[in-house]
């Protein structure tokens, strides 16, 4: 247990501004959750937005420019608003107690981290406000069409920038505590699986985020200085582009989902009451996943007219992935074989990835088939299969953390009926929406169309009724948090009997302000 | 066994027939398309009966490895065979994959030797085409009425899918496509005849096809190009060849008619 000292530092003050200016991991891990949440709801308005629009063909609620918007605003809300800044919650949180340390390594970075945050969202919300609207080009941004595009287009990219800025030193932080903080006796391999996943996350970001950075600040001065970087008149191409975009853009996908795979690592472990089933492998393909995520950018963009012989090797390379992916897949349900399962939430979240994260990783394995790809590009199959990996992967890793930690966090439970509802509503309004997206693409519809011929008409009612259920679903875990809050029973210290980190052994729940202000000895 | 495949196959691609619920790619008229589509059909069985040996394991282990059934937990975790083995047999599978993606692949790309070419120009929001071989150019846009847009009337069977002016081509001949664009980015892209390139401003890319049937197959813009990207469809035209060459006759620009497409 540790002790409690008075170090003669004061807290920050009372009510909003200690949130301002609090440096404790734990309130600055609150705040990124709250926020990621918020972001949730705000794109998935926009998400219901498009899906009413095409819940029948013609046009009946918006203009098609609006639709635009709204597809592109969806994409950057749930990437950089929603899911990102949810596992650097979970990151804040969790890092500092699983390795016994009492916070990250630079805590006032850590507050400008997040404060970041707030300001790049209220920027790419106002942007629908400006005259000619938000930026309307898709979440990927291509050139030429992004030059066309009104000032909205210019509050997007100054947005993504300070959302850069936030993930880099975000990252800066994770990697030099986790480095330097682990309490003794924790060597590298004898940390916690999410903290692993984390350390190879943060490189990721490190590495790729300033490259977003320069494709967009060559978008702005292609836009109002006078540059040519994607003006063919000028010497330009688009195409480049599209490689330094996806350079930043495949590596991104697997920053999303890693930290999602580190938490489907603690949690189906606990619930099994068994060990993880090959640590040492799951740490190497999943830093083998992660390198590999370097060279297959161009699996983006087969249908470019590069020469043969590159999307051969592009081809290649991405089916690679498929391996130490594959690994991880079985290693998880070879921890569930022969152990002694229950299924609170968390688990059925955990479940629920694996089973559904899978199928998107298959289809993902078809389109990395270049001549299959030819077909299925643009179209709704790929839409299907990054919903898949996205939201029955990484959202619903996401959903399984908070159940598995909320008791730890806030020392209270979560209504466990009630969260096994979430779990099936979720799952089957979730598939009633996505999975009948895979036959639209194969059948041949394009994406971000507003609007669209009366062969896709059946599945898209069925799809947008599917999206519905899943969106109103989400005000249900709304409620159970908001329940456990304010009156969920009191939690144990050691809530889940198979769970066997530092913060289950060692400390309180609610786990204190100032936890591990002296490290705890790592047998 | 084998007769439940096949079963399953066939309703597979039964279900594909039918337009409305369709399942599967669209029929392919191409001997290339064809081969996509069997592709596909391979990958996503393989991928299925994978996908069931994988979690038939996960569910026999939620039904018979629970606590509540009294299971007691082993304590095992690793297994350097089993890991080797189940790394090296998913790579397998994947070679297994990829060879023949590739041979696919590479005669998708030869677009040497064609019997005609046609570039195809994207632009906000209509197709241009200009016939290489033949004195033949013209604009193509979708015709389908702003009423039936706007639901004041009902739409017709080829809603979004009907333009002025068809691509006709001769049936049995290699055409090669040439791909360009006037502002942004667009993409051509017809599924039965398996086609998708994108059309780059200022930079010419390439494509063929070569129909075994003749008809009318129907596609649309696939890279989002703006505001009507939903409204600039592909109409391809195959028909023999006796019909195609009267029709280069009767569509060859004249002095008089000329579109001048790079006014």
């Amino acid at each position: 247990m540790e002790a409690t000292h008075d170090h003669g530092h004061h807290e920050s003050g009372s009510g909003f501004m200690k949130y301002v200016t609090t440096t404790n991991h734990k309130d600055i891990g609150s705040m990124y959750l709250w926020f990621s949440f918020v972001m949730f709801l705000t794109g998935g308005v926009m998400a219901l937005t498009i899906r009413a629009e095409l819940f029948q063909p013609g046009l009946q609620l918006v203009n098609p420019e609006f639709f635009n918007q709204m597809t592109t605003l969806h994409g950057l809300i749930m990437v950089f608003g929603a899911i990102m800044p949810a596992f650097v919650g979970f990151a804040n949180w969790q890092i500092p107690m699983m390795i016994g340390a009492p916070d990250m390594a630079f805590p006032r970075m850590n507050n400008w981290s997040f404060w970041l945050l707030p300001p790049a969202a209220i920027l790419l919300v106002l942007s629908l406000l400006v005259p000619g609207g938000s930026a309307g080009a898709g979440w990927t941004l291509y050139p030429p069409l992004t030059i066309q595009q009104g000032m909205g287009m210019d509050l997007v990219i100054f947005a993504i920038h300070i959302l850069g800025m936030s993930s880099i030193m975000g990252s800066i932080n994770i990697v030099t505590t986790i480095l330097n903080m682990r309490a003794p006796g924790m060597t590298l391999m004898k940390m916690p699986l999410f903290v692993w996943t984390w350390l190879i996350t943060a490189y990721l970001l490190i590495a790729v985020m300033p490259v977003l950075a320069g494709a967009v600040t060559m978008t702005l001065t292609d836009r109002h200085f006078d540059t040519h970087f994607f003006n063919p008149a000028g010497g330009g191409d688009p195409v480049l582009f599209q490689h330094i975009f996806w350079f930043f853009g495949h590596p991104e996908v697997y920053i999303i989902i890693i930290p999602a795979f580190g938490v489907i690592s603690q949690v189906i472990p606990a619930f099994s009451r068994k060990p993880l089933f090959g640590y040492a492998s799951m740490v190497y393909a999943t830093a083998s996943i992660a390198i590999l995520s370097f060279l297959v950018w161009a699996h983006h963009m087969y249908t470019v007219g590069m020469p043969v012989e590159a999307q051969l090797y592009y081809m290649f390379a991405t089916m690679l992935i498929a391996v130490p992916t594959g690994v991880k897949v079985f290693n998880w349900v070879a921890t569930m074989w022969k152990g002694s399962l229950t299924f609170e939430t968390p688990m059925l979240f955990a479940l629920g990835f694996l089973f559904l994260f899978t199928l998107g990783g298959f289809t993902g394995l078809v389109l990395s088939l270049t001549p299959v790809d030819v077909q299925l590009h643009d179209t709704y199959y790929v839409v299907a299969h990054f919903h898949y990996v996205m939201v029955a992967g990484a959202l619903y890793a996401a959903f399984a953390g908070v159940y598995f930690w909320l008791p730890k966090w806030i020392g209270k439970m979560y209504d466990e009926k009630l969260g096994k509802i979430h779990f099936w509503i979720s799952i089957i309004f979730f598939n009633i929406a996505f999975f009948p997206q895979h036959f639209l693409g194969l059948a041949g519809m394009p994406r971000r169309i507003p609007d669209y011929s009366v062969q896709f008409a059946d599945f898209n009612l069925v799809s947008s009724i599917g999206a519905f259920g899943f969106g109103l679903s989400q005000l249900l875990f709304l409620y159970i948090l908001l329940k456990a809050i304010r009156s969920g029973e009191k939690a144990e210290d050691k809530q889940w009997e198979g769970a066997d980190s530092l913060e289950w052994t060692h400390l309180p729940s609610p786990a204190p302000y100032h936890s591990f202000e002296e490290p705890p000895q790592v047998k | 066994m084998k007769k439940i495949i096949l079963t399953f196959i066939l309703l597979f691609v039964g279900f594909g027939a039918c337009a409305e619920w369709a399942v599967n790619l669209q029929q392919p008229i191409t001997e290339v398309g064809e081969s996509i589509y069997n592709l596909h059909l391979v990958i996503t069985f393989i991928c299925v009966i994978i996908f069931i040996g994988v979690f038939g394991f996960m569910f026999y282990s939620i039904y018979y490895h629970r606590k509540s059934r009294g299971h007691k937990a082993s304590q095992f975790h690793e297994n350097t065979t089993v890991e080797v083995i189940w790394t090296i047999i998913p790579f397998v599978i994947l070679i297994a994959m990829a060879w023949p993606a590739t041979k696919t692949l590479l005669i998708m790309r030869d677009t040497s030797a064609p019997d005609m070419t046609i570039k195809a120009t994207g632009y906000q929001w209509k197709w241009g085409y200009e016939y290489l071989d033949h004195d033949v150019q013209f604009y193509s846009t979708l015709t389908t009425p702003e009423n039936q847009i706007t639901n004041v009337e009902e739409k017709n069977t080829n809603y979004l899918l009907e333009v002025d002016n068809h691509v006709v081509v001769p049936v049995g001949k290699k055409v090669r496509v040439l791909t360009t664009a006037n502002d942004v980015l667009h993409a051509w892209y017809v599924p039965a005849l398996a086609v998708k390139q994108d059309a780059i401003p200022g930079f010419i890319r390439d494509t063929w096809f070569k129909a075994e049937k003749t008809g009318i197959y129907r596609g649309q813009c696939a890279e989002l190009c703006g505001k009507q990207h939903a409204y600039m469809p592909i109409v391809v035209e195959v028909v023999t060849e006796d019909q195609f060459n009267q029709w280069v006759l009767d569509n060859q620009t004249t002095k008089t008619t000329k579109l001048n497409i790079n006014e």
